[in-house]
């Protein structure tokens, strides 16, 4: 993993002195709420439905033990307990004290950590692969790529007020498991006659106008990635749309001007920057990948899984995936039990996790974005012990990637921008279909719920989407089918007029009967829904 | 009636006024006729409310209710954590803002 330089720590540091005298100004009233507004945004603070909000930044959503064990401390010190791990591999505490919130920051930046960047228009976050660096299937390792941007972007002069918020996300392997096409820009590292380089997708995202992100790139070698991305954001902060707040992703720029034109300028842009010099020094980029090396595997760690409980059995076929590394496995944690909210956790689980991380999987673990936990280096013969623990806790639910593995937003419930409940309604779903028979019948299938058009719950991505709506002060929920946020991406499409909570599981239920009565052998969901089209389905809800 | 509502500034609290000072719970809240948004400034000025703003609420067998769900569930607390809620024992009160 990465650890900060004297450099990372001492602005990380400054920030929260600084941050400090910026909240105390607004308790003693030397700063009103329109001056003070922009300044706790800019460290992750918002005000919203019942208390100021806090999101702290995980990048490219890896943590260590020591890391994870403070975010649980914090939650049982200055939130009520629990903390929420968000589709952005972030994670959010809900009942944050102004007061405090300088505390908490501190708190974090004794473990290299900050919310900065959380949020405003500037480059969030840095997203990545939650396989990255163990998985069989990558052309290399993404994380020094997402760390070297990180830097890159960190209180980058030119690009903390965009005309909108920018999301940046890198991968390295064919399948993608983190919505790569769905971000504002989203990389993919490739190998060409054995150069690394990556291609390049821009104007992607979910939201009231989502867009699947088109290639604008196929190679940009290594070392120039970061003047090729400098000139993508130059291009869109010139002309990215300022006067209207809902035209001014990079997508409505993208699309305005057509692919071609946004390509050419971003050419004409990068053909300048080369000429200045400005590809980060070879040398960082060693430093950091160093960081990143392979850690300490145990030679000839045993092959053997010892299945002789069934749960555990079960348990092992839907949560675990290989490992590049012989005897070694990757463990997916679920934050989905039937009864509970997607991607919270509570301040004494993410402490358990926090001990398996450095217990187990060699003091690492992700956070993905569909609101579930990794720990990415774990030995075979160590399951069944992990298993057992988890079970203690509540976090063995075996549904990674079924009907019941649900993304869903804070909604309703928690969020001041949302029209709908979001959470409630995913666990309607989850005790619709509790029956494990019935979930592995229906085999892979990726629902996600977002209660506003505002598209956090990534419903455009969903197999099985949901969108929550405001009707004269109703919640109602338009179902949308069709969609995926992987390697085949695609936007759903709305199956027709809305429902109220009940119906909607209703109206789920029929439509997952058709996908079984229609789908041939080894189809998915997705794959009969893209044969058979809208229609059966269709007929099916509406009568 | 039209009530006044907002985040205590230092805790992030929802309160609601309650004629001569400010309540965490709905049902103490005031009608503020037309002076909603002078006792809004006022207030805000006075560092004790952040973000506060005027709803319409109607007064029921049950006491205050917000027109729109949005501030019923600001009144509650999220109807997924009970125990979080302004009423913990009651496992109906999340029905209180459908």
């Amino acid at each position: 993993m990465y650890r900060y330089d004297s450099y990372d720590q001492s602005i990380v540091n400054a920030r929260v002195e600084e941050f400090r005298d910026q909240v105390q100004r607004r308790l003693t009233g030397a700063l009103t709420e329109d001056q003070f507004k922009p300044l706790r945004l800019m460290n992750g603070l918002y005000l919203q439905l019942h208390a100021y909000m806090l999101r702290v930044a995980i990048p490219y959503g890896t943590l260590s033990g020591k890391q994870m064990r403070k975010l649980g401390e914090i939650a049982a010190k200055y939130d009520k307990g629990y903390g929420h791990f968000t589709t952005r591999q972030n994670l959010q505490y809900n009942w944050i004290k102004l007061a405090d919130a300088p505390d908490i920051l501190a708190e974090l930046a004794t473990v290299e950590m900050h919310a900065i960047q959380t949020s405003g228009n500037c480059i969030r976050n840095i997203s990545s692969d939650q396989y990255a660096g163990v998985s069989a299937d990558e052309v290399a390792d993404p994380r020094p790529w997402a760390e070297l941007l990180r830097q890159w972007s960190s209180f980058h002069p030119e690009f903390t007020y965009l005309p909108r918020k920018f999301k940046i996300c890198v991968i390295a392997s064919d399948d993608d498991r983190a919505a790569m096409r769905l971000h504002d820009i989203g990389l993919k590292l490739v190998e060409r006659d054995g150069v690394i380089g990556a291609e390049v997708y821009a104007g992607g995202g979910m939201g009231r106008t989502p867009m699947v992100a088109p290639l604008i790139r196929d190679f940009v070698p290594e070392e120039e990635i970061v003047s090729y991305l400098e000139a993508c954001l130059r291009v869109y902060n010139r002309y990215g749309r300022r006067d209207n707040k809902y035209k001014a992703r990079i997508k409505i720029l993208v699309h305005e001007i057509g692919v071609e034109d946004y390509k050419r300028q971003v050419e004409e842009e990068f053909a300048h920057m080369r000429t200045l010099g400005l590809n980060p020094p070879v040398e960082e980029l060693a430093r950091i990948r160093a960081f990143f090396a392979n850690p300490a595997y145990e030679a000839g760690a045993s092959e053997d899984i010892d299945r002789a409980d069934p749960a555990f059995a079960l348990w092992v076929d839907r949560q675990v995936a290989a490992h590049k590394q012989p005897g070694y496995a990757i463990v997916n944690i679920s934050l989905k039990p039937l009864t509970g909210i997607p991607g919270d956790a509570s301040a004494e689980q993410i402490d358990l996790v926090a001990s398996l991380a450095e217990q187990y999987s060699l003091d690492e673990l992700r956070v993905t974005h569909a609101q579930n936990l990794v720990l990415p280096h774990v030995k075979k013969a160590d399951l069944y012990a992990i298993w057992q623990k988890l079970e203690e806790a509540g976090l063995a639910e075996a549904n990674l990637d079924l009907i019941t593995d649900i993304i869903a937003c804070p909604g309703l419930d928690y969020c001041a921008l949302a029209n709908a409940r979001s959470i409630p309604l995913a666990q309607k779903i989850a005790q619709r279909f509790a029956d494990a028979e019935r979930q592995a019948e229906l085999g892979e299938l990726k629902l996600k719920i977002s209660g506003c058009i505002n598209a956090c719950g990534h419903h455009h991505a969903g197999h099985i989407g949901i969108l929550g709506v405001d009707r004269k002060g109703v919640e109602n929920f338009q179902l949308l089918l069709g969609g995926s946020g992987a390697e085949d991406a695609s936007l759903g499409q709305i199956t027709g007029p809305g429902f109220s909570e009940d119906g909607v599981v209703d109206a789920i239920e029929k439509v997952t009967d058709i996908y079984l009565a229609e789908r041939t052998s080894g189809e998915r969901f997705l794959d009969t829904y893209r044969r058979i089209g809208m229609k059966p389905f269709k007929e099916a809800i509406y009568g | 009636m039209k009530i006044l509502t907002g985040n205590d500034l230092v805790t992030g609290d929802v309160i609601w006024w309650a004629g001569d000072g400010w309540s965490r719970q709905v049902g103490d809240s005031a009608d503020v006729g037309d002076h909603g948004t002078d006792l809004a400034r006022t207030e805000e000025a006075a560092l004790r409310v952040v973000g506060a703003y005027v709803i319409d609420a109607t007064v029921t067998d049950e006491g205050v209710r917000p027109a729109h769900i949005k501030d019923r569930i600001r009144a509650l607390g999220p109807t997924v954590r009970p125990d979080l809620t302004l009423k913990p024992n009651d496992a109906d009160a999340g029905n209180w803002v459908i």
